[in-house]
């Protein structure tokens, strides 16, 4: 039985014990799961993420920036003129070296808003694609909120629902919670979220909005990590490389070992 | 299987393992190596200037930084042309022959435009900012002197197009950048002027 | 006299001979590789040392690099790694070869550690190696501790935040304490500068004289093996222990397939999984660091969540730090706690598979605990698990004194 070259019996019941305890123990706790939907996006697709930028160049960066993103390279990546780059995407930076920063003091924003709009150059990784996706989508109608909205996945959002042209208006309609007979309702901390209601239509089919969002989402994603296409290329022919390197190495080990007894 | 195969079969393996491992050391080497090239910031800051010069009088000089450096544009004034051309100093390298400048910027003149003169302001010796001494004949550098620069590190003279002198510690001419015109009144530092084949 | 060649020495045979007689090159290689003679039966447990050591070339490596370009101010440090991971040529690279390389040490070292313990590796002769070890463990914890600051990202400053205010918790000294290790009020600027120069030379510096000490502490005793056997014990006439075979080219040959394998596992890591769900780059890190707005969950790296586990499991701040720090320091002393003369798993008696058992159950259940809030029944368990740690230790030390194992051979068991 091949039992040296590898794991004794002994040791790789323990590790199987040990893997196998704790399995059960990894709950992935996901939050806000009552209204999360999945972008479903793909940073291979080249006009997606052109559109994603044209997007988010003209919705976003009047208050947000992608300060780590340079407009040059939104040419190199995304296969555009640099021509195009400046006629679309670039309003008051002046070479297309420059990073995407926008002109807002933050100071004015506290004012303004409560707080700094912040960067978003690393929000598809630091939240996540899927969160961004589903909060572009959560906007609903709120009275009581500063905005006139409020926001499913961020409650009591300073940002107001910018894109409400293009979605259109929509409500919340939750479950109010009963305790002891007595009927509660929770501002900015919706119980049990039921479903959105369109209250406004917008100028877009909800297709064609959902679509738009995912563009964005999908030049978000790339804006986190824009090497990625790149690395996961790279990478194939390296672990081909190795195992490769791998094939000789065992062959001159086995060779070496075979007249060890 | 005799000695002979097995020691070759050895060897075989062990030149391929080592040599696939050669490659990978080199394949490895080269994002670290490549590392230190200029970063796409260094590039953006050593983007080309533009420049305005329409307000650039005759005689006058005006500097400005270029990756780090600083460039000096001379609007050259007809007589300081005439000077110029007339000149008899003993230059090291008249023709500009050796490669200090590009090649639209290979003539007595030293630039695209007679008038406009785009040098670097580091001194061939050993890199001090060369001052301005336009006039003629100051009592400092004697009465053959018809305008130039005059290094005061180590004493080295260029003429009103940059040309070393002979005799003093610098060993070429100013160095010209590349550059272009955009229209006749403005100049994009680093950007080469293309020339009609 | 250079220049002639007498009797068909060849010129590297005498360039080899001005430098032995200068520097012990020859013995050095005699004595550490070709012969050195460890046990022919080594198995998949014994590769993780010379991972270790790859890994370790990996870190210096890419931390030399990341250094000529990171900036270790509060107000540049995050900006400074985007622009390693955006506009330095191979940058991202370069930074996810050592994001990578970081988790993968804790791995590897974990593995090698209990390696160890399967085969009473820390036991006599070789209990100061294990002491070396130790300390080389705990070096580790303060690199990756200091490193991860660096980013200044939510998880750095408010992670570093919660690990520093424990100090606190030690009396009388622990609030100047704390104040002295952020060298300010609050972690700023200050802490960030001092981390970086003690990430970047003091502990590397240590780190590396452990390793050498480690290496010379492994060769003077010889290398234990999976039987527990001591080889020296059956040489043959000419000095070789019987059942040893030399390191180079035996061994060297052997962890050449296995440094490639990590290798392999490494680059798929790299290349197409850096952030490894969050647990080798975690979310949070990639929002600045925020002195307003602390993250939802605080949670220290996935390699420190055992003991953040047990940390927590205790309602009192100081009883808690107590026994997170017993959880290591007790390690120190596990030649002592185990007093069995049989080395190898093999030959022990079930209590002690049992125990082990148990004990790495409740190290992988406190580390996933660690990643959980800390309520309810999560809190229950790691009490329970705490409590199964610690009393392996107890166990150990009553249980050693009369166990009942199977004979020990006296010759390594090999199956080729």
């Amino acid at each position: 039985m091949m039992n040296s070259k590898f794991l004794t019996p002994v040791s790789l019941k323990i590790v199987a014990v040990a893997i196998m305890a704790f399995a059960p123990l990894c709950v992935s706790a996901s939050g806000g799961g009552a209204f999360f939907q999945h972008a479903d996006n793909d940073v291979g697709d080249a006009a997606s993420l052109q559109r994603g930028a044209r997007n988010f160049v003209n919705y976003c960066m009047g208050c947000h920036s992608a300060k780590y993103i340079r407009f040059s390279k939104l040419r190199d990546d995304l296969q555009l003129s640099d021509d195009q780059v400046r006629q679309n995407l670039m309003f008051a930076a002046k070479t297309s070296d420059e990073l995407m920063e926008v002109a807002m003091e933050p100071a004015d924003a506290e004012r303004w808003f409560g707080q700094t709009p912040p960067d978003l150059t690393l929000i598809a990784r630091s939240r996540g694609s899927d969160w961004v996706y589903s909060f572009l989508k959560s906007f609903y109608l709120d009275d009581r909120a500063a905005t006139g909205t409020n926001n499913l996945l961020l409650p009591n959002a300073s940002m107001p629902h910018v894109l409400w042209e293009l979605q259109g208006q929509q409500k919340a309609i939750f479950h109010t919670s009963e305790k002891d007979g007595v009927v509660t309702e929770h501002f900015g901390e919706p119980t049990y979220f039921e479903a959105f209601e369109s209250v406004q239509p917008g100028k877009m089919s909800p297709e064609e909005y959902d679509q738009f969002v995912r563009d964005l989402v999908n030049f978000l994603d790339w804006a986190g990590s824009p090497e990625q296409l790149d690395r996961q290329r790279l990478g194939i022919w390296v672990i081909i490389f190795l195992f490769v390197f791998l094939i000789f190495a065992y062959l001159l080990k086995v060779d070496i070992w075979k007249d060890v007894k | 299987m005799s000695e002979d195969n097995g020691l070759s079969r050895r060897r075989f393996l062990t030149i391929a393992t080592s040599v696939t491992g050669a490659v990978g050391t080199v394949a490895v080497a080269v994002p670290f190596i490549s590392s230190w090239q200029p970063s796409a910031r260094a590039r953006a800051l050593g983007a080309p200037v533009k420049v305005d010069i329409s307000k650039l009088e005759d005689g006058a000089m005006m500097r400005v930084i270029w990756r780090g450096t600083p460039v000096s544009i001379l609007k050259r004034s007809p007589e300081m042309l005439s000077r110029l051309e007339n000149e008899q100093a003993d230059l090291r390298d008249r023709n500009s022959e050796q490669e200090q400048q590009p090649a639209y910027a290979q003539n007595e003149f030293r630039s695209i435009k007679p008038e406009v003169l785009v040098l670097i302001s580091n001194c061939t010796h050993l890199g001090c900012v060369p001052t301005n001494r336009f006039e003629v004949a100051p009592a400092d550098l004697g009465p053959d002197w018809v305008g130039g620069f005059f290094c005061p590190c180590h004493g080295s003279k260029f003429d009103l197009a940059g040309r070393v002198f002979a005799g003093v510690p610098a060993p070429l001419n100013l160095l010209v950048p590349p550059y272009r015109y955009v229209g006749d009144n403005v100049l994009i530092i680093g950007e080469d002027t293309e020339v009609a084949a | 006299m250079s220049g002639v060649e007498v009797t068909g020495e060849s010129q590297g045979t005498r360039l080899l001979a001005w430098i032995d007689a200068r520097f012990p090159l020859s013995k050095m290689m005699r004595e550490h590789a070709t012969e050195y003679y460890a046990g022919k039966n080594f198995n998949v447990w014994y590769v993780f040392g010379v991972l270790a050591f790859v890994v370790l070339i990996i870190q210096l490596l890419t931390g030399i690099f990341l250094t000529m370009n990171y900036k270790p101010a509060a107000l540049d440090a995050f900006a400074s790694v985007e622009y390693i991971m955006r506009d330095v040529e191979w940058g991202w690279l370069i930074r996810y070869m050592h994001s990578t390389g970081a988790s993968a040490f804790f791995i590897v070292v974990y593995l090698h550690m209990f390696r160890a313990m399967l085969y009473g590796s820390y036991k006599n002769p070789r209990e100061l190696l294990w002491l070396i070890g130790m300390l080389i463990y705990v070096a580790l914890m303060a690199e990756g501790f200091l490193g991860y600051l660096l980013p200044w990202g939510q998880m750095s400053y408010w992670g570093a935040q919660v690990i520093i205010s424990l100090f606190g918790a030690i009396p009388v000294v622990g609030d100047p304490l704390v104040e002295w290790i952020r060298g300010d009020y609050n972690i700023s600027d200050i802490t960030l500068n001092r981390f970086f120069a003690l990430h970047v030379i003091a502990v590397p510096l240590a780190l590396v004289m452990l390793v050498v000490m480690h290496i010379l502490a492994l060769h003077e005793t010889g290398s234990n093996n999976p039987d527990g056997i001591e080889i020296k014990a059956n040489k043959g006439p000419d000095g070789i222990p019987l059942d040893g075979i030399a390191f180079h080219p035996f061994y060297t040959a052997k962890d050449l397939v296995a440094i490639i394998i990590f290798l392999i596992l490494f680059s798929a890591v790299i290349f197409f999984a850096p952030e490894m769900g969050g647990y080798f780059l975690e979310h949070a890190n990639f929002e600045p660091a925020n002195i307003m707005k602390t993250p939802e969950h605080i949670a220290p790296v996935w390699y420190f969540t055992p003991f953040y586990a047990i940390l927590r499991a205790i309602p009192d701040k100081l009883g808690g730090v107590v026994l997170m720090g017993g959880a290591i320091v007790v390690l120190f002393f596990l030649p002592w706690i185990d007093r069995s003369g049989v080395k190898s798993i093999r030959y022990r008696g079930w209590g002690y598979k049992g125990a082990l058992t148990v004990f790495a159950v409740s190290f992988l259940v406190l580390g996933v605990l660690g990643t959980l809030p800390a309520e309810g029944i999560y809190t229950t368990l790691a009490r329970i698990f705490t409590f199964l740690y610690f009393g392996f230790f107890v166990y150990l030390y009553f249980y050693t004194g009369n166990e009942k194992g199977k004979p020990v051979p006296e010759r390594l068991t090999y199956h080729g």
